[in-house]
């Protein structure tokens, strides 16, 4: 597929002098979609985002503005924006905190306005030092520059932002334990129904939860229309978005696209994009949407970056990242560290995720260590059924979270697709990698 | 070991009267005792907990969820090392196990002169520039050994003292308004915050 020429929109400032700072993003048009919001009536507002078919950014892909539309009536209701990236290979929102806070919390008004919220926070992964410290800077010159507070811009809309610091969970990315986190509380996830946040969220009311890069689209929508936004992308994937390339390409990094338009050889190979697979390798195999998602191999590098078309060929989108493994990579020693992480980042909540994890953690320590048997290849399988049974995609779920179900994901494609790997890790005691 | 200072604290109330429900607070304030102390010593629990009205089990209980917050002294340096899997097709296992023997500790441990405390974490989000870690969370990308080490004598010798403050210090800008917004009456719905310090 040839590349398009859409143009950037959520990074369009990035590596622009001082980026983050209130003087650069007003340079460059920032807070004209606030101050376009703020003269309309907020059921246009939302009408915009439904027209521009935003899909969020953060993993599940569910429609923005089908979400506002969602919320219930009762106040006073919230909005809470999810900066806690945490999905492994996932790094576009650290970016974004970092380099564009002005059109985070531009973006994070505009979602405010729209549902009526009386209060806004921006949750922030505790890691992100600089991100915190810049997401603070921005927000005292946003309350002095008059986009924030009492009286916004003279519109009668008043609303406060805080930033929020995390502290370190994986699980807090997941929408109801983040909220639990936010109300100062173990990052455990509420149960759903009832506890769906635009029903019964923080502190028990209405809360709208939208992902950092979602949220900075919001300021464009506004300002060039929602149809603007549709006619990019195909079908229900509109828009541009950024795509997280890491591993064995000559170029990684942040790369935003339109949607749907660029194929994943497109993004790990054109010299704009990936640049090639490293040292002239092969690809061996990639992860398409970060570590929750089943692989791909390279009989998949032509499918679309689109939501749809990846999920019909049986993984996901999921947060934007691509992970690319060239034919030195050991596909027992990739599998069981994603593994790793998931037993290390369980809530403890469910015994399925708690144990299955742990159990899964070990029996691919001991294959990896080149102390498996046989019979482990199918032991394996059978834990991954007891998390998420059938092993369908979607999977089934046991637990109250998407973590479990996305346990088996790297374990039953690794096997799989590489079935006489993981076997001669088993007979011959030893990876055949070094 | 000390409860919060007389700074701290008003930090403390500040932060508290920015919720619409006081524990709301409590991680904001557990960042603030540990950049007092460096970790979260039991006095400032327990003083934590006085402040938000919680006992000092429910404040432990919260904090030894998250992965950041200590209940055991570290470093003056937290060093992080990520070995997920962007990081480890790129070298990061080899990474930590260079930190390891360069500074002679391993899994969580600290040099003998209070300096460094070496970890393995999962991703932090640096992974176009693998292999990468973070020293008290200020990130360096594309670490190699050399470039480990460089780091390593800089840190110790103060060099870098300005870009990677103690381990505790989370953010070094404070807010500088409180929510003037709660306090106008055309909010409609809002809460108003509660009055810090009734507890």
């Amino acid at each position: 597929m040839p590349l398009t020429d859409a143009a950037p929109i959520v990074t369009r400032r990035i590596g622009t002098a001082d980026s983050w700072t209130l003087r650069s993003y007003l340079d460059s048009g920032g807070y004209t979609g606030l101050r376009k919001a703020l003269t309309m009536d907020p059921a246009d507002v939302t009408a915009e985002v439904l027209t521009s078919n935003l899909l969020g950014r953060g993993g599940a892909g569910f429609e923005a503005g089908k979400k506002w539309s969602m919320l219930a009536k009762a106040r006073p209701a919230y909005v809470v924006v999810n900066g806690d990236e945490s999905e492994p290979a996932t790094f576009k929102d650290h970016m974004l905190l970092e380099n564009d806070p002005h059109q985070i919390i531009e973006g994070t008004l505009i979602c405010a306005y729209a549902v009526g919220a009386a209060q806004a926070f921006i949750f922030v992964r505790g890691e992100f030092a600089l991100g915190i410290e810049r997401m603070t800077a921005a927000l005292n010159e946003a309350y002095a520059h008059g986009a924030v507070g009492r009286d916004i811009f003279g519109s009668g809309f008043s609303i406060d932002v805080v930033i929020h610091p995390g502290a370190g969970a994986y699980i807090c990315g997941e929408e109801t334990a983040l909220i639990e986190s936010l109300e100062g509380k173990r990052g455990f996830p509420r149960i759903k129904p009832p506890f769906f946040p635009a029903a019964i969220g923080l502190y028990g009311k209405p809360t709208i939860v939208n992902n950092v890069e979602t949220v900075s689209n919001l300021p464009w929508i506004v300002e060039k229309g929602g149809a603007a936004f549709a006619a990019l992308g195909v079908g229900r994937s509109t828009g541009t978005r950024i795509f997280s390339l890491s591993g064995h390409v000559n170029r990684p990094g942040n790369y935003e696209v339109e949607m749907s338009k660029v194929s994943f050889r497109d993004l790990i190979e054109d010299p704009r994009l990936g640049g090639g697979i490293r040292n002239g390798r092969k690809l061996k195999a990639f992860i398409p949407g970060g570590a929750s998602a089943p692989w791909f191999g390279p009989d998949q590098v032509d499918l679309p970056l689109d939501q749809d078309a990846v999920g019909k060929a049986g993984s996901m989108l999921g947060s934007g990242s691509v992970v690319v493994m060239d034919d030195t990579t050991c596909m027992v020693r990739a599998a069981w560290r994603i593994t790793r992480f998931f037993h290390r980042e369980s809530c403890g909540q469910c015994t399925p995720c708690r144990e299955g994890s742990g159990w899964l953690d070990k029996i691919m320590r001991r294959i990896e260590e080149g102390a498996g048997r046989e019979s482990d290849l199918d032991l394996l399988f059978d834990v991954c059924d007891n998390i998420a049974p059938g092993l369908s995609w979607p999977p089934q779920q046991t637990t109250i979270c998407v973590l479990g179900p996305s346990i088996p994901s790297s374990i039953t494609s690794g096997v799989r697709m590489f079935r006489d790997e993981f076997l001669t890790h088993v007979k011959e005691g030893a990876c055949p990698y070094g | 070991m000390a409860r919060l200072n007389a700074e701290n604290e008003r930090r403390a109330r500040e932060l508290v009267a920015l919720y619409p429900e006081s524990r709301s607070a409590l991680m904001p304030i557990l960042h603030v005792a540990q950049e007092q102390d460096g970790w979260l010593t039991p006095d400032a629990i327990a003083h934590v907990a006085e402040l938000l009205g919680l006992t000092a089990a429910e404040v432990y209980g919260t904090a030894s969820f998250y992965d950041m917050f200590f209940t055991h002294p570290v470093g003056r340096h937290l060093v992080s090392v990520c070995t997920n899997i962007a990081c480890l097709l790129d070298g990061g296992l080899e990474l930590l196990e260079h930190a390891e023997s360069t500074l002679g500790v391993t899994g969580g441990g600290t040099t003998h002169d209070g300096e460094f405390t070496l970890e393995e974490v999962e991703c932090i989000a640096l992974c176009g520039e693998a292999p990468c870690l973070a020293v008290n969370w200020r990130f360096f990308g594309s670490v190699t050994p050399e470039r480990f080490d460089t780091l390593v004598a800089d840190l110790r010798s103060g060099a870098l003292a300005d870009e990677v403050p103690p381990h505790g210090t989370l953010c070094r800008v404070r807010r500088s308004v409180g929510l003037p917004a709660a306090e106008a009456a055309s909010v409609p719905g809002a809460a108003p915050p509660e009055s810090p310090g009734t507890t």
